[in-house]
């Protein structure tokens, strides 16, 4: 027997623990104690499985254990006996029902947080402690958010099931920005340097691949997921080997991931073809116009600039702005860019890369004192130290 | 599964109401009049509540009742009714709040059984 490795481990853990909820809600009718089977059943597997190895059913292993735990709480409760028959009854293949779940655990009456931690934890199996890892909070604050999450689905009879035809739109939207949340959450905080704490980019590529299949009439989450994967095609690239940002310009192209390329640009032409545009969608559709540019000067800069009129029509905001103004000033020029930039001063003060964005067409524009203060005012707004070297760099050298 | 819709009144909005001449009034009411006859099926009871200028609060955690003018909470946004619902779930009682014709904020809480 050969002993599983983290990365087998988090992967078989995050493909079973959601079917265990989905398959436990109806059994015992309450979300909330179906999720405390699941998390006890979790927490067993990750005691067990290092040592012991994976067992051949993953699945079967879970679901004794979470069946064990589940009758001594029967037992113990009276108005639950008419469900051990059911739970006596040996796990059967049944429907994905992990939508009513990812809906329930994104449910628009939870706050954000609350939501995030929720999805990970039922759906995709992870700890209150690996939650806490992940977001760099004490496992006290996990926990409450999720005890405090679950005592509101309960109480205010926050229902389980997947949204009415006309509530879907708004309630999907609601579950990918949740998705999208979590990715910029792993994206963003991870640097070069290989750490051991959980990839959560992972698990946002993994929710987002669950919706695409589980809804796979809708054009949005396969939008997400091109998406997810048009970044991550390119991540090992962002970082040279002492950790420092490597911008778009220098990236060596021929090591990103070309295939993931060529497939998420399939994924995201079926997803068009259904001509219902949406913001996701289209964001990866100009991540694909970077991605699919064999060099940095062959990138279409007019195209990438009605996408992103396109996703203000859809989805207006500053940050949207600020990037649509970059691209104009690769189709016009930097006065046009600086003009439109500069109208966001009263919206994007407080946004590093609005002042980093200022600084590179000042710099351009023959202002390198105005591109220095500018890069000082971007260099006190933000705390990633891979983006303060990128400014300290700039600031002593240009 | 009963929930309680707090109706809830902003300044801005009493203003509006107030500005509005009388078949534009009428109308609003009207709106209002024919939500209720819509929901009349989950509306267990209803009341209107006078303005937030008529309420008196009496906080009885010291010694003496301390008795004042006004609301509980001094603010831009005052309870000016509620209406009791019920439905099978939240999401219904989302519904229900959703299509409310009147004032710009409604809090959804559920009550004891």
């Amino acid at each position: 027997m050969t002993l599983p490795t983290h990365a087998e481990l988090t992967r078989v853990v995050r493909d079973h623990a959601g079917r265990l909820a989905a398959s436990l809600v109806p059994l015992v009718g309450d979300f909330s104690a179906a999720e405390d089977l699941v998390q006890d059943a979790v927490e067993a597997a990750l005691t067990h499985w290092p040592v012991e190895g994976i067992p051949d059913r993953p699945d079967a292993w879970l679901y004794t254990v979470a069946r064990r735990r589940g009758l001594d709480q029967l037992r113990r409760q009276h108005r639950y006996r008419d469900k051990l028959a059911l739970l006596e009854s040996p796990a059967e293949p049944r429907a994905d029902d992990r939508l009513k779940l990812i809906f329930t655990c994104c449910h628009p009456a939870l706050p954000r947080a609350a939501q995030v931690a929720l999805t990970l934890r039922v759906v995709c199996g992870l700890t209150t402690a690996q939650l806490a890892k992940a977001f760099l909070v004490p496992e006290a604050t996990i926990g409450q958010r999720i005890t405090r999450a679950k005592r509101k689905i309960r109480a205010a009879r926050i229902p389980y099931r997947i949204p009415s035809p006309d509530e879907l739109g708004d309630r999907t939207a609601e579950v990918l920005a949740v998705v999208y949340l979590l990715f910029n959450e792993g994206y963003l905080s991870s640097d070069g340097a290989r750490t051991t704490s959980r990839d959560l980019t992972d698990d946002a590529e993994f929710l987002a691949a669950l919706l695409h299949r589980l809804m796979p009439t809708e054009p949005e989450p396969a939008g997400l997921l091109a998406l997810i994967r048009l970044h991550r095609a390119r991540a090992t690239e962002r970082f040279d080997d002492n950790d420092e940002i490597v911008q778009l310009q220098r990236q060596d192209r021929s090591r990103w991931d070309h295939d993931l390329i060529a497939e998420s640009g399939r994924l995201l032409a079926r997803a068009a073809a259904q001509r219902r545009p949406g913001p996701y969608q289209v964001q990866a559709a100009i991540l694909a116009c970077h991605a699919e540019a064999p060099r940095w000067e062959d990138t279409d800069w007019t195209q990438i600039l009605v996408l992103y009129d396109m996703l203000l029509y859809l989805a207006p905001s500053p940050v949207t702005r600020l990037h649509r103004a970059v691209a104009l000033g690769y189709v016009i020029g930097p006065v046009a860019a600086l003009a439109e930039v500069d109208a966001l001063a009263a919206d994007l003060d407080g946004y590093h890369l609005y002042h980093a964005t200022r600084a590179h067409l000042l710099r351009q524009l023959g202002d390198p004192a105005g591109a220095r203060a500018a890069d000082e005012r971007a260099l006190a707004r933000t705390d990633n130290p891979a983006e303060r070297s990128l400014l300290r760099h700039r600031i002593d050298w240009t | 599964m009963k929930y309680v819709l707090l109706f809830v009144e902003t300044e801005e909005f009493e203003a509006e109401l107030a500005a509005l001449e009388g078949p534009d009034r009428q109308a609003a009411y009207a709106k209002v009049q024919q939500w209720f006859d819509d929901h009349r099926e989950v509306i267990t009871h209803h009341t209107k509540l006078l303005a937030g200028d008529t309420a008196t609060t009496m906080r009885l955690d010291r010694d003496e009742p301390l008795v004042s003018d006004g609301p509980f909470v001094e603010g831009k946004e005052i309870v000016s009714g509620y209406a009791e619902i019920d439905v099978a779930d939240l999401d219904e009682a989302l519904r229900v709040a959703r299509s409310w014709p009147a004032c710009p904020v409604v809090e959804i809480r559920p009550a004891m059984d």
